[in-house]
């Protein structure tokens, strides 16, 4: 097999895995940055209950377009996404319960309802699509979607940079100096939400958070700077897509979980390794003189 | 430059139970105060109701006009993350959000006051250092820094000197002398009361309740000391609601 064959053929011959890598790629740029930003805020749990939570939404979009459809699924998704964010949001504020525990309460119910949601209405293979996606099934609408999604992302992200970081650093000074840390927290949310709106049709809601918490845990095993992980963690994300694809498509494998485990794969050679890995402690170097 | 800062039957509460109970009194303007008391007499709970952070049960503080954003606040040091991925000179910067908020970019002007404040604190040449490098005593410089840059007319600091060796605590006593010599008001919690006698002039001994709020001689007297030791132990689970007495009421 020559390295044509190999790496660019699958995407010359077949305008499904172009758009697949495309969606992949878009994917990467939006969910990498602000996987990093939810794992230094120590809630990469909390990407996971969301990405749980967006199922009823998603489920009630699939039902409505009478299939998959990124713009009904992801509409009904940002809903029930958001829907669970600010509760658990108020809940937290006002009850003597913590973040984490608020949104496994509504992750769960949300999952609950929508796995009942599909199932009285939908086949197995209709939740298969919703929880586990399909991503070389993405079409000309899907692919918009997620490109406008990814581009709103970034064009956000950088317009609200300094405040997210410091709302993520020190919430506490943020409410001192007046910074609005509530709207900035929620917007954030709202953030995440959305990338993972994107990433149901690739991923499924059950997966779609990997492409935003590994290559961020990647990326803090790499990086010391805050724009360098979340480079680390776009480009690694879309690393993760691209080889993901290949593999599936010379192995004949599920594309959606072959991209996470490409992601699991370079995470597991991070830990051996990166400047703080196992191969580092085995063989340290001469400690400096100052 | 400062306000009087007045507490007004200030009461906070956990589940029912007063944290902070009944506290009324003065932080008179450009005052240096310490707030001292066993653990769990209440006085981050009752900074923090300065900050407008906690919710009041009962009473009210009136600010003298001033709003929470004329502060600069120290929290204590575990309610930061030391681990986050920000450089020395991008959190001493963050002194100067009153000026660049959100969106506006630093200042020749601005960049040359964050380098004064690392130099006053004695962190010179650390700028490109990222935070979780330093030591206690000099991630606790840098938050000082921050709060040099904010400029604020009224100064809270909650314990600023834990786990802080004496050399670092001298030089940010100093500033704290400063602030004061400036006409700040400045606030801090302390335990020390040693430290206190010798650089705080006021003070306010909680004991839940203020036990002596005044010149420092006569609050830390040996028998308020005594009965703020006795009032923090006094918790009861089984506390019958209190009922406010005919002064208060008036």
């Amino acid at each position: 097999m020559t390295l044509y064959s190999l790496l660019v053929a699958p995407f010359a011959d077949y305008g499904f895995m172009r758009r697949a890598l495309v969606a992949s790629v878009a994917l990467a740029m939006g969910s990498g940055p602000i996987g990093v930003l939810l794992m230094l805020r120590r809630m990469s749990l909390a990407g996971d209950a969301l990405s749980h939570a967006v199922l009823p939404g998603a489920a009630l979009g699939f039902l409505a377009a009478g299939g998959v459809s990124l713009p009904a699924m992801g509409l009904g998704g940002l809903v029930a996404g958001l829907g669970v964010a600010l509760m658990s949001g108020l809940v937290t504020r006002t009850t003597v319960l913590r973040e984490d525990a608020s949104f496994a309460s509504f992750y769960l119910t949300s999952l609950a309802l929508g796995v009942l949601i599909v199932s009285l209405h939908g086949s197995n293979r209709n939740l298969l699509h919703v929880l586990f996606g399909t991503i070389l099934a993405i079409d000309a609408t899907a692919l918009y979607v997620v490109g406008g999604i990814a581009s709103l992302n970034l064009v956000i992200l950088a317009l609200v940079y300094r405040p997210l970081v410091v709302e993520c650093f020190d919430p506490g000074f943020l409410r001192a100096v007046g910074g609005r840390g509530s709207s900035y927290h929620f917007l954030f949310l709202f953030l995440v939400v959305l990338n993972l709106v994107a990433g149901f049709q690739a991923l499924g809601t059950l997966m779609a958070v990997g492409l935003m918490m590994l290559p961020a845990i990647i990326a803090q095993l790499w990086a010391r700077t805050l724009p360098a992980m979340m480079l680390i963690a776009a480009s690694t994300a879309a690393l993760s897509g691209f080889v993901g694809l290949i593999a599936s498509f010379h192995l004949g494998l599920a594309s959606g979980p072959t991209i996470i485990l490409t992601a699991s794969v370079l995470y597991g050679a991070s830990l051996l390794f990166g400047p703080s890995g196992v191969v580092r402690r085995l063989f340290p170097r001469p400690h400096l003189a100052g | 430059m400062s306000a009087a800062i007045r507490f007004d039957n200030v009461m906070v509460t956990y589940n029912r139970h007063p944290a902070v109970h009944h506290v009324s009194g003065i932080f008179a303007p450009s005052s240096l105060t310490a707030i001292a008391g066993p653990n769990g007499a209440g006085k981050s709970t009752l900074l923090k109701a300065l900050m407008g952070e906690l919710p009041l049960a009962e009473g009210s503080i009136d600010l003298g006009g001033l709003s929470t954003r004329d502060f600069g606040y120290l929290p204590q040091a575990a309610e930061i993350d030391r681990r986050f991925p920000l450089t020395v000179a991008d959190t001493v910067m963050l002194g100067a959000w009153r000026q660049i908020g959100a969106f506006a970019g630093t200042t020749p002007a601005e960049a040359e006051r964050a380098r004064r404040a690392l130099m006053a604190v004695g962190l010179e040449g650390f700028e490109r250092r990222y935070i979780g490098s330093l030591s206690a005593g000099e991630f606790q410089r840098v938050l000082f820094a921050r709060l040099l840059l904010q400029d604020a007319s009224v100064i809270i600091l909650d314990e600023p000197f834990t786990a802080i060796d004496a050399r670092t605590t001298r030089d940010l006593l100093t500033i704290i002398r400063r602030w004061h010599q400036d006409g700040r008001t400045v606030i801090a919690v302390l335990h020390d009361f040693e430290r206190i006698r010798t650089h705080f002039p006021q003070t306010l001994l909680l004991a839940r309740e203020a036990i002596e709020w005044g010149p420092t001689e006569t609050a830390l007297s040996p028998d308020n000391l005594l009965r703020a030791r006795a009032m923090s132990e006094n918790w009861d689970e089984q506390a019958p609601v209190c009922l406010p007495s005919e002064e208060m009421r008036a």
